[in-house]
């Protein structure tokens, strides 16, 4: 590839690390791929969602009487038609807080907790008469005081959300209400002491905002509960298997009677692994008796939909003279939104994952305010952290007059280094990126123009194995069907074939993998968490060794030969001894069909050994010192892959992780009036970054094995998007002098500034 | 229920009639009457080019125009993109640089880049930066679109 | 025997106590050994007889698939840890 986009291989293989055209895409760039958005079924009804206009409310009474007069209208619903009206609190025990969650999380009961949560819903038979039903629908509100700010929402005086939550810190739970739902804490060693020791101690406060993962799909779901109690649903999620746990958990059911579809997925990133929208469409169906499709528009996405928490967090660290860290701190408060559940264990696992440092220190608040419930958005947690202790590593660098990437090697985890939280890293590949960064043309050419500067980060991600179920099937042309429950969402469906293909020693062209609906395939958990080319991989290469096995015994049957005399490799069975016995892979398939019929492999795994993510972000940024305005002029990401299977696609991710970064480090944001009502639900005023924002995102792809996966791959979608805010934090100061501690990084808050530094 | 209009429209050169009500837009008509859903719904509010079609030779957000507009009128989609022959330029360049991930945004991005290049073959970074500010992708960071759609321009630097 | 860490906000009820030995070939029987020590601990580490949902076992670095069944070697290192989904 070009000197843009460098690929350090130490093993090659056949097909894996090679850059096939994935299989799903001719319809991709014919326009027949069939989104959620695009089913169509006979006497298909159309949802909308009534929502809340304020943050906070107590419901006093909903009137639909009107809106189901009308013309057209097939059902509306509110929370009385979902099954946790009729439980009691005796029936659900120590199931009720939760179940009532997720319940009023779908349709609000007693009360709203921020603007869009879901009051009522309407099928019609389209969607302008379902909208005009919904504002026939009468709800008397008492509005209450709202609080959208994670520090205000933790104080004794702040309204309270839910009058059940207690504070549970480790198992031991508060003594009074409070929108603290959980506080957590680790500690290695003993940081008093090693701040003692340390000759520079820098600690910064600093908050970010909330940020919408931003897929360009709105969420989608079509639900036909048929009148044999069978539901099925077709959306765009990443995880079928998550949809259908949801909708059975809220609606009462077995999971045998509900089947989920996954339909192509526009874009996830985390955000599409809740399922906000499935179990209203199955109720309305249900009533209607008729299928139902629903759609989100845009503003609903972002006032209904998962944003990444907004943070406070304190950062804390200490170093000697020479550079060696004594000690770190962190302490962090993540916003849940209405409901407990935000990532602050990730943004504490993660926070100082990248240093091996005698003594730290994590503490984390997982708080409730008036927002939408916050979602998974790329390697949850781990981005905020990143911006506080990054830049704060980058301001004692500074003091010591140390290079960043220098003061890096120099404390950089590696194999054996105990973490904050207690288990010991194995082989990772944090020096070799750090390494690749310090000898990167980018590195070693000072950056251009006036105004301008070089930030450095470096980010973590710990990756996930958990449940991935796949079938192979031989066809007798030898090509193989690749059966797997793993939501393809950018090119999956390539790397996982790229490893059957590699295991079986055939011809990527001749795997065909197909994605299928939860009745079709064992239990797969979501794609998402950087999982899915490890996991669903390994699921994968087990499947093509189980065929390879049985197309042995096969070959010995047909040969009449003991099986321990025949083998498997390169895509071909031999006698061991007797070289006239040769069968390539197609030879042998054609002759299953008369030997006792085809041959299939299938798998379970649920894997340990995922192999942990590094990444080193260099970000050059020029600042327009009048309009405060900056822009990335040349930017650089360096990550362990552990082994790239299709190279390209390792890129995308990393590419699209760190401009999502670059928008959440300078444009995006929520944007809230006193009320605490979201204003800029729009992509207009929600500002991701667009083409002309941008230079090429120059990656290089360091390759440190993985010795949990016999390729040596790890995952690699979540870590990009760790290290971007804070290089260009760093960045950003080196270009001004100034330290922002607050994202985004407005032109505003820059201008602001300078002219509080120039004395106003 | 408002009046239906009958609207007479080229679409992808076939000679189409359609009912729509005068509220429907033409992403509206497109998918939900003509069944063509490769124009895809990002926004509906013009600001994710997800939609874009062709419109008597100019590039539009298909969710800004009323269905009724396309009376008399010649319509691009991107069903229309390929040949019988094979694909377009665009959209084997578009797979062999992975110029696409979720490829929500696919559609728009070719019918976009085939109006830039139709009108200017030689069109460099820039000014594909430029043309294409008007597409969100959220996926791909926008590099690999760009690459792909250097390769197929003409411009002497590649 | 195991190693096992104490996390930081049960050292309460250890008086201060980081890391113990402890007898055991699965996770549940650690936690029957510290509780057997430490009385109170389990209902920290446990919920309806499964580890408490925000957290995880790591044995030997390994987030446990099988949580209170998981085995447990001879000398093997057992933290708790918080629990992580992904993105
Ligand atoms: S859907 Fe038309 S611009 Fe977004
Ligand atoms: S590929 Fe997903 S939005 Fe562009």
């Amino acid at each position: 590839m070009t000197l843009s986009n460098q690929v350090l291989s130490e093993v090659e293989y056949n097909v894996v690390g090679k850059r096939p055209v994935r299989p799903d895409g001719v319809d991709k760039v014919t326009g027949r791929a069939q989104y959620g958005a695009d089913v169509k079924l006979t006497g298909l009804l159309h949802a909308k969602v009534l929502r809340s206009p304020h943050p906070h409310a107590r419901i006093r009474s909903i009137d639909t009487g009107k809106a189901e007069a009308l013309p057209g209208v097939k059902a509306v619903i509110t929370a009385k038609d979902l099954p946790f009206a009729a439980l009691s609190r005796e029936e659900l025990g120590g199931d009720y807080n939760r179940l009532k969650f997720a319940s009023d999380h779908m349709l609000a009961s007693d009360k709203v907790l921020y603007k869009g949560h879901p009051v009522a819903a309407v099928a019609a038979v389209n969607a302008h008469v379902a909208e005009s039903a919904l504002a026939l629908i009468e709800v008397d509100y008492e509005p209450l005081e709202a609080v959208v700010d994670v520090r205000a929402a933790m104080r004794d005086d702040a309204p309270l959300l839910h009058a059940e939550l207690r504070t549970s810190s480790m198992g031991e739970i508060g003594d009074k209400p409070s929108n603290v739902a959980a506080h957590l804490s680790y500690e290695k060693g003993d940081v008093e002491q090693g701040f003692g020791e340390a000759d520079v101690v820098v600690e910064r406060e600093l908050t970010t905002a909330s940020v919408h993962q931003g897929y360009i799909e709105p969420h989608n779901s079509t639900a036909f509960w048929n009148t044999d109690g069978q539901l099925n649903l077709w959306t765009s999620t990443q995880g079928a298997f998550a949809v259908r746990a949801a909708v059975a958990d809220v609606l009462r059911l077995p999971v045998s009677r509900i089947k989920v579809t996954p339909m192509e997925i526009g874009g996830g990133f985390g955000g599409k692994i809740t399922a906000y929208l499935d179990a209203i469409a199955a109720t309305l169906s249900q009533k209607a008796g008729a299928p139902v499709k629903q759609l989100m528009t845009r503003a609903e996405v972002f006032e209904a939909s998962g944003p990444a928490p907004g943070s406070w967090m304190k950062v804390k660290v200490g170093a000697k003279n020479d550079g060696r860290l004594t000690a770190v701190q962190l302490e962090v408060a993540m916003d849940a939104g209405a409901y407990p559940g935000s990532p602050v264990m990730q943004a504490m696992t993660c926070a100082f994952a990248c240093y091996d440092v005698e003594n730290g220190k994590v503490d984390g608040y997982d708080v409730v305010v008036n927002k939408p419930k916050t979602a998974a958005y790329r390697a949850p947690g781990s981005p905020q952290a990143a911006f506080g202790v990054e830049t704060v590593m980058d301001e004692l660098c500074q003091q010591l007059g140390l290079d960043p990437i220098d003061f890096r090697l120099l404390n950089a985890a590696k194999e054996g280094t105990r973490r904050i939280e207690g288990p010991v890293a194995r082989r990772i590949g944090f020096v070799e990126c750090l390494e690749a960064a310090r000898d990167h043309d980018h590195y070693r050419t000072p950056p251009e123009g006036e105004n301008s500067g070089r930030g450095v980060a470096a980010g973590y991600w710990m990756n996930r194995g958990f449940q991935s179920s796949c079938v192979i099937t031989v066809n007798f042309d030898g090509t193989v069907s690749l059966i797997m429950g793993s939501v393809d969402i950018g090119g999956t469906r390539a790397s996982i074939a790229q490893q059957a293909a590699e295991t079986l020693g055939i011809a990527y062209e001749d795997v065909k993998p197909m994605v299928v609906d939860t009745d079709s395939i064992g239990f797969t958990f979501i794609t998402g968490g950087s999982r899915t080319s490890f996991a669903t991989g390994l699921a994968a290469i087990e499947a093509a060794e189980s065929v390879k096995a049985q197309m042995v015994s096969r070959a010995a049957k047909i040969w009449d030969a003991a099986e321990d005399d025949v083998e498997y490799a390169d895509g071909a069975v031999r006698h061991k001894s007797d070289p006239e016995l040769r069968l390539g892979f197609k030879d042998l398939a054609r002759q299953l069909a008369t030997t006792g019929g085809t041959v299939a492999g299938q798998s379970n795994v649920d894997p340990a050994g995922e192999g942990n993510s590094y990444a080193v972000h260099l970000a050059d940024v020029q600042v327009d010192p009048d309009t405060g305005k900056t822009e990335v002029t040349r930017y650089t990401a360096i990550q362990d892959a552990g082994k790239a299977v299709h190279p390209s696609y390792v890129e995308g991710q990393i590419q699209g992780g760190a401009v999502q970064g670059i928008g959440w480090a300078l444009n995006e944001e929520y944007y809230f009036d006193n009320s605490g009502r979201m204003m800029n639900p729009t992509f207009l005023d929600y500002r991701m970054p667009t083409s002309l924002d941008l230079p090429m995102i120059d990656t290089v792809i360091v390759e440190v094995a993985n010795s949990g996966h016999p390729y040596g791959v790890r995952g690699v979608g979540e870590v990009p998007i760790v290290p971007p805010m804070a290089a260009i934090a760093n960045g950003i100061h080196e270009a001004t002098g100034l330290r922002l501690r607050s994202l985004p990084m407005t032109p505003g808050k820059i201008l602001e500034e300078q002219w509080e530094r120039n004395g106003g | 229920m408002p009046g239906v209009v009958h609207v007479q429209a080229k679409i992808n050169g076939e000679d189409t009639n359609f009912l729509c009500e005068p509220r429907q837009s033409l992403l509206e008509v497109l998918r939900d009457v003509l069944g063509m859903t490769g124009t895809k719904e990002g926004c509906n509010d013009g600001n994710c080019g997800a939609c874009t079609v062709v419109l008597d030779g100019r590039i539009v957000d298909s969710c800004l125009v009323l269905g009724v507009e396309a009376q008399g009128r010649e319509v691009q989609t991107i069903e229309g993109m390929a040949s019988p022959g094979g694909l377009h330029p665009l959209q084997q360049s578009f797979l062999e640089n992975a110029a696409l991930q979720c490829g929500i945004c696919t559609p728009g991005f070719l019918l976009a880049s085939r109006a830039l290049l139709d009108a200017e073959p030689d069109a460099d970074e820039g000014r594909i930066r430029h043309w294409l500010a008007g597409n969100l992708c959220r996926c791909t960071g926008y590099d690999k679109i760009v690459r792909a759609v250097i390769q197929v321009s003409t411009a002497p630097e590649k | 025997m195991a190693k096992v860490y104490i996390p930081t906000m049960l050292q309460t009820l250890t008086g201060g106590v980081k890391q113990i030995e402890c007898q055991g070939r699965n996770v549940r029987q650690i936690i029957d050994g510290l509780e057997a020590q430490y009385p109170g601990i389990k209902a920290r580490l446990v919920e309806d007889g499964e580890i408490r949902s925000n957290l995880a076992v790591a044995i030997d670095g390994d987030v446990a698939r099988m949580g209170m069944l998981e085995r447990v070697g001879e000398t093997s290192e057992v933290h708790f840890v918080p629990a992580i989904g992904g993105g």
